[in-house]
């Protein structure tokens, strides 16, 4: 595979790089089905512990579910736990991200962004993590192969401080097959910066207690004589977890900047956009070609920034609004659609935004499903229609535009 | 070396055809290997997107460039292509895209002249496959020329050296199979022709 060079610069694919990561985390339990793109994620993890690389427990599951009920009962035992999957697996798995979502497990998940059938593809959108959305996980999306790396080392931080399960997002053969330069940390270093997991409650035979038990709509005594939560309390503690993980993530980013150089202490990422008048918005590695297509635009006279959303959940509202804050146009590029609405992340500028001084227009196209290339001279050309657009209404319009053949 | 004019970080982009089990995605990660090796602070190679299987046409690109590759879309006008397979040069998107003054690199006992391929971009060619059957370095009764080529891509564009080449294969390969990838990469290089 790779090849050693000066400093601990790899030239790897983003599986390769999330694999290493998993490895550097010292997770003690793995439990993956494989599916494309993902799977040369698993076959090299199941390498690094069969070659006794990675002392960990592999469990070779028959499905995703199984894979993160297997996650989920490892981590109630006390045990770092990673899983990966992709598209249909993921989808798979719904039901058992919300039991570790609930159970207020820190897995981490690595989904390597593929899209979901009918019809059959197996090529890049993100309409799989998207449909996520809603099961109670940290979200974070990767431009590049070094934020895999880097990004799954700090989401065991994250999550084993906050107790939410993280969910790191990567583009399938835009990052998972392609090999780029990556610099790969020390372990002593990745062990300073992420000591074992602490559980603050096990599961243990030795001393029994209940788990998840059926949790009804009230608060009620326990057998203890305590006041227990109800299953609404549960649920707005679950929420108040990650509403408050803000400042955990920026810590966490603040910290691996301190040790590895590389600063992580955002939200989101800026590139050209402070004296920017219009801002591309674009998440996973369309935030990369999105800088390119800004510079474009800009030789033309055009100043155009670009945002590229990192934490999807919790979604960075303030800290959106401060970025937008001088931008009279906000075009949102989606690889995902919410059908009979609009793009995903474009709902959530205009969330952010509503009610707060900032007044621009937005315009939202869906880019990319299934694979469709993208490249930067298409953004700048969306980008463009998107300005001349505003001289017919500066109105949002109801639904967003589509980069296709229809 | 052909060069990209209009944005400055624009990389330099490597279009790479062959069948499934020729060695061209290995080809792309050599040369991008090699390329960072020489200074390139930015290079990516990747495998062209979908199902692939043995015989079949497939590509691969690398992209190389003096800062990190932010361009993940697919190669549209490449400045080189690769052909393991001169077959495959029946099919238009094998040098779509291709610009006066950039390289096609072939894998065929022709001269640039006889391939008759129309076109103002430059044209070398090499028969690696013959250079791979002497040497014997066949795979499971395939030729492998993907290393081969590489020696007529160096004497062609010089976009990285023999040495740097030789650097990536010593690291890359396991040590019964070095010898016999240089010796077709250095007589592929000997043999290449030029031309238009």
């Amino acid at each position: 595979m790779a090849i050693q060079r000066k400093s601990n610069m790899l030239i790897i694919d983003g599986n390769q790089a999330a694999a290493i990561a998993a490895k550097m985390s010292r997770v003690q339990v793995v439990a993956a089905y494989p599916i494309t793109p993902q799977t040369p994620l698993t076959e090299q993890l199941s390498q690094f512990v069969e070659q006794g690389e990675l002392k960990a427990e592999y469990v070779a599951v028959e499905s995703e579910h199984s894979a993160m009920a297997v996650c989920t009962s490892a981590s109630i035992v006390g045990a770092r736990a990673f899983t990966a999957t992709s598209s249909h697996g993921l989808a798979y798995m719904h039901e058992m991200l919300h039991w570790a979502a609930g159970a207020r497990l820190p897995i981490v998940l690595a989904c390597v962004n593929r899209a979901i059938g009918a019809p059959w593809n197996v090529l890049n959108d993100q309409q799989d993590s998207i449909s996520q959305r809603d099961t109670g996980w940290i979200q974070i999306y990767c431009r590049n192969n070094q934020e895999i790396i880097d990004t799954i080392i700090q989401a065991y931080r994250i999550a084993e401080q906050v107790h939410v399960p993280v969910m790191v997002c990567y583009d399938g053969y835009i990052l998972s097959h392609t090999e780029m330069p990556v610099d790969v940390p020390e372990q002593a270093d990745v062990d300073r910066y992420l000591p074992s997991y602490k559980p603050h409650t096990t599961l243990d035979p030795a001393n029994p207690k209940n788990y998840n038990l059926v949790t009804l709509a009230n608060p009620r005594i326990g057998v203890d004589g305590k006041l227990c939560h109800g299953y609404m309390e549960l649920r707005y503690l679950l929420q108040e977890a990650l509403q408050n993980s803000r400042e955990t993530i920026l810590q966490a980013g603040r910290e691996f900047n301190g040790i590895f150089g590389r600063d992580y202490e955002r939200m989101f990422w800026e590139d050209r956009n402070d004296d920017a008048e219009i801002t591309i918005v674009a998440m996973g590695s369309l935030a990369m070609e999105a800088i390119v297509a800004a510079d474009m635009l800009r030789e033309e006279g055009i100043k155009v920034g670009v945002l590229g959303l990192r934490v999807f959940r919790p979604f960075p509202k303030s800290d959106v609004v401060q970025a937008l804050r001088k931008s009279k146009l906000i075009v949102v590029f989606d690889k995902n659609i919410s059908y009979g609405s609009e793009g995903a992340t474009c709902s959530e500028i205009k969330s952010a935004l509503y009610g707060t001084y900032i007044n621009a227009s937005i315009r939202n196209f869906i880019v990319g499903l299934g694979g469709r290339d993208i490249k930067a001279r298409e953004l700048v050309e969306a980008t463009k229609k998107a300005i001349a657009s505003l001289k017919e209404t500066v109105i949002n319009p109801d639904y967003p535009e589509w980069i296709c053949q229809i | 070396m052909a060069q990209k004019s209009s944005l400055s970080n624009r990389p330099l982009e490597i279009r790479w055809h062959g069948r499934g089990g020729q060695g061209a995605i290995t080809a792309a990660k050599i040369i991008a290997q090699a390329a960072y090796l020489k200074g390139y602070k930015g290079v990516t190679a990747a495998p062209s997107f979908g199902a692939e299987r043995r015989g079949a046409p497939v590509s691969a690109s690398t992209r190389i460039s003096t800062e990190p590759v932010l361009v993940v879309s697919q190669v549209e006008n490449p400045e080189i292509v690769v052909v393991l397979d001169h077959t495959l040069l029946k099919y238009p998107d094998v040098t779509h895209g291709l610009g006066k003054n950039g390289w096609l690199i072939v894998n065929s006992p022709l001269s640039p002249r006889e391939l008759g391929l129309k076109g103002e971009f430059n044209i070398a060619t090499a028969d690696a496959t013959k250079v791979c059957q002497d040497l014997e370095l066949i795979v499971a009764g395939l030729v492998i020329v993907n290393t081969a080529i590489l020696g007529a891509l160096v004497r062609a564009t010089k976009i990285v050296d023999l040495p740097t080449l030789e650097k990536i294969i010593r690291e890359r390969f396991s040590k019964s199979t070095v010898d016999i990838n240089l010796a077709a990469i250095n007589k592929t290089y000997e043999i290449t022709k030029t031309g238009k």
